[in-house]
C-alpha cells in the first residue's frame, strides 16, 4: 500500500495510506486531511488540490491540462507545484511527501 | 428563540454541492454559531459530476463520491441531518419545520434545494427501463441495467445526455434524440456542437436532431421502443430522459418568496426575505455575465455562490456576487471548457489551437468577447477565465493579429456568423 504524508503550514503533518490508483487528492479527502479541496472531483479543472512535492520522488512530468491549471492556483506556483488529483498511488509513487499550501 | 445570548444558527436546506460548500465555508471563514445542513438523501453529501461519467462506467466506486468523510462534519461542528426534508418555513418566527416533525430555529436560512429532472409528458414514461440521472440512486439504477442493455435511447442532447452516451458507447448501441437542430443547443455554439456530434458519430452513436418523442411503447411493463413524431420507432431496452431540470422552488413559493424560474435573489444572493438566501441550481440571480437574470446549473456556480453567501453571513458585509461562470464536460478524449455566458445570437470567431483537434470559439457581442468555448485548448480557457473576471474582452484585442491577445497560438482566425 502506498502512503502520502501531508505537511501543514502550522507544523503538523498527517500520513495516510492510499490504495493503488487512488490520487493524492482523494487520499486526502477520504482521510479528512485539511487543506485539499478537490472541487471538480479530480478532473484537473479547478486547481484546488494544489500541493508542493517534497524531495525528488521521480514523478511523471506535468501534463498539459495540469500545466494550465497550475497557472491559476490560489497560492504561488513553485517548481515543485503539482495537482494532487493527477498523482496516482502505485502508478506514480509508493511513498510521497507533499506540503499543503495555505490557500486553495 | 434567537434572543441575545443564544447561539446563532444557520440552517442550510439541501446537501448537494452548494449546501455542503456553504456549510464548510461558514466554518472555514469563522462562523461560531450552529450550522445545520439538511438533506433529503440518506447518504452524506457527494460529488455529482462522476454520475454521468466515471461512476456510470464503474471506474469510480461509491466510496469515492463523498465530499468528506463523516469525521469532517463532527470535527467541524456541522449538524448533518440526512433523510429528512424541510416542509415549511415560518419566516416570522425564523423557524423551519421538517418532515420528521423537528423544528429548527435559524438566524440565517440558505436555500440550496437544487433541481429535479423534467420528464416530458409522454405516454409510457412510467414504464420499467425508463431512467434519469440526477442523484446516486438514479445512477445506480442505470448502472445495473447497462450490462443487459443492447440499445439505449437517450432523449435530450444536452450535457447529461451526451456525457452518458460517451460513457456507454463502447458497450451498447446508443441513439441520442434531440428535438432542437443540434446537440448542446443551450450550452455551446454551433461549431462546438458540430464537433461533439462528429466525435459521437465516430464512436458509433447515432445522433438524430429535430426528433420529437411522442410515446414510449412497452410490453409486460417494460419499455421496448420509442415512438417519434416523424413516424419512426426505435428499439430500446433502456430509455434515458436527459431533458433538463427544473429548480426546486415549492418550499420558497409556499413561504411567499419571489419565485420565477428559480428562487429570485438580488446581487448579493438574498431572496425577497433578507434573512433567506438562495444558491446554486435553484437560484435565479442577476448576473453581470448574462443579458439579464439567469439560473446556472454547474459545480462552479454552486460552490462560488455558497462561498459568497458564507462570507456575507460571517462578515455581515454585503457585496455583489460576480464570479465568472465556467463549465466543463469531458467526453471520450475531448475536454470542453466554457468561460462566460453567450447568447444564441452572439457571433463566433474560431481560433485553431496548436494541437490537432484543439480549437476555441470566441463568442462576440457587439465589440466584445463575452464567452470562450475551448475544445482541448485549456490554455485558452484559463486565459479567458482570468480576462473575463475584469469584464468583457474588447474585440480589438482579439483581432490584433500578430499579438495574440489571449496567448497561445491563434493561427487562422476566422470570423464567422453563427450557423442556425
Amino acid at each position: 500500500m502506498a502512503s502520502v504524508t501531508f505537511l501543514h503550514a502550522d507544523g503538523t503533518s498527517a500520513t495516510v495510506e492510499a490504495l493503488d490508483g487512488m490520487s493524492v487528492m482523494r487520499a486526502a479527502i477520504i482521510n479528512d486531511v485539511d487543506g485539499i479541496v478537490g472541487e471538480c472531483g479530480g478532473q484537473a479543472m479547478c486547481a484546488t488540490c494544489h500541493v508542493y512535492v517534497q524531495g525528488d520522488p521521480g514523478l511523471p512530468p506535468v501534463g498539459t491540462d495540469e500545466e494550465e491549471m497550475l497557472e491559476c492556483t490560489a497560492a504561488t506556483r513553485e517548481a515543485n507545484s503539482r495537482l494532487g488529483c493527477q498523482l496516482k498511488a502505485g502508478r506514480d509513487f509508493e511513498s510521497l511527501t507533499v506540503r499543503v499550501p495555505e490557500r486553495q | 428563540m434567537n434572543s441575545q445570548g443564544a447561539a446563532r444558527a444557520v440552517v442550510i436546506v439541501g446537501a448537494g454541492q452548494a449546501g455542503f460548500q456553504c456549510a464548510a465555508s461558514l466554518r472555514e471563514k469563522g462562523w461560531e454559531g450552529r450550522i445545520l445542513l439538511v438533506g433529503d438523501e440518506t447518504e452524506p453529501p457527494y460529488y455529482r459530476p462522476p454520475l454521468s461519467k466515471e461512476y456510470l462506467r464503474a471506474e469510480v466506486s461509491s466510496g469515492e463520491l463523498p465530499f468528506r468523510p463523516g469525521s469532517f462534519f463532527e470535527r467541524s461542528g456541522i449538524d448533518l441531518i440526512l433523510g429528512d426534508e424541510v416542509r415549511s418555513i415560518d419566516r416570522g418566527a425564523r423557524r423551519v419545520l421538517l418532515a420528521s416533525g423537528a423544528r429548527l430555529d435559524y438566524d440565517e436560512l440558505v436555500l440550496a434545494t437544487g433541481a429535479v429532472p423534467c420528464l416530458p409528458d409522454v405516454v409510457g414514461a412510467s414504464l420499467s427501463g425508463v431512467a434519469v440521472v440526477r442523484d446516486r440512486r438514479h445512477a445506480d439504477e442505470l448502472r445495473e441495467r447497462l450490462p443487459q442493455c443492447r440499445s439505449l435511447v437517450i432523449v435530450g442532447g444536452g450535457f447529461i445526455g451526451t456525457e452518458v452516451a460517451a460513457s456507454v458507447a463502447a458497450s451498447c448501441e446508443v441513439t441520442i434524440l434531440e428535438r432542437w437542430p443540434r446537440v448542446l443547443m443551450r450550452s455551446v455554439s454551433a461549431p462546438v456542437a458540430q464537433r461533439v456530434r462528429e466525435v459521437h458519430e465516430s464512436h458509433g452513436v447515432v445522433v438524430r436532431t429535430g426528433s420529437v418523442v411522442t410515446a414510449l411503447n412497452g410490453a409486460a411493463g417494460r419499455v421496448r421502443s420509442v415512438q417519434l413524431a416523424d413516424g419512426d420507432a426505435l428499439d430500446a431496452d433502456v430509455v434515458l430522459f436527459a431533458t433538463g431540470v427544473a429548480p426546486r422552488t415549492a418550499l420558497a413559493t409556499a413561504a411567499g418568496l419571489d419565485v420565477s424560474d428559480g428562487v429570485r435573489v438580488d446581487v448579493a444572493l438574498r431572496t425577497s426575505d433578507p434573512h433567506i438566501s438562495a444558491i446554486g441550481d435553484c437560484a435565479n440571480f442577476p448576473s453581470a455575465f448574462s443579458a439579464g437574470r439567469t439560473r446556472l446549473e454547474s459545480v462552479q456556480n454552486a460552490a462560488d455562490q455558497a462561498r459568497h453567501v458564507a462570507e456575507r453571513i460571517v462578515t455581515g458585509t454585503v457585496r455583489a456576487y460576480g464570479t465568472v461562470p465556467w463549465f466543463w464536460t469531458h467526453q471520450y478524449e475531448d475536454k470542453i471548457q466554457i468561460a462566460g455566458i453567450a447568447g444564441e445570437n452572439d457571433e463566433c470567431v474560431i481560433s485553431l489551437g496548436g494541437a490537432a483537434q484543439a480549437f476555441s470559439v470566441f463568442r462576440v457581442r457587439g465589440e466584445a468577447v463575452v464567452a470562450v468555448e475551448s475544445v482541448n485548448a485549456p490554455h485558452d480557457h484559463i486565459r479567458a477565465r482570468k480576462r473575463l473576471a475584469a469584464g468583457a474582452i474588447p474585440l480589438a484585442e482579439l483581432c490584433a493579429l500578430g499579438q495574440p491577445p489571449l496567448g497561445g497560438s491563434h493561427r487562422g482566425l476566422q470570423p464567422r456568423k453563427p450557423t442556425p
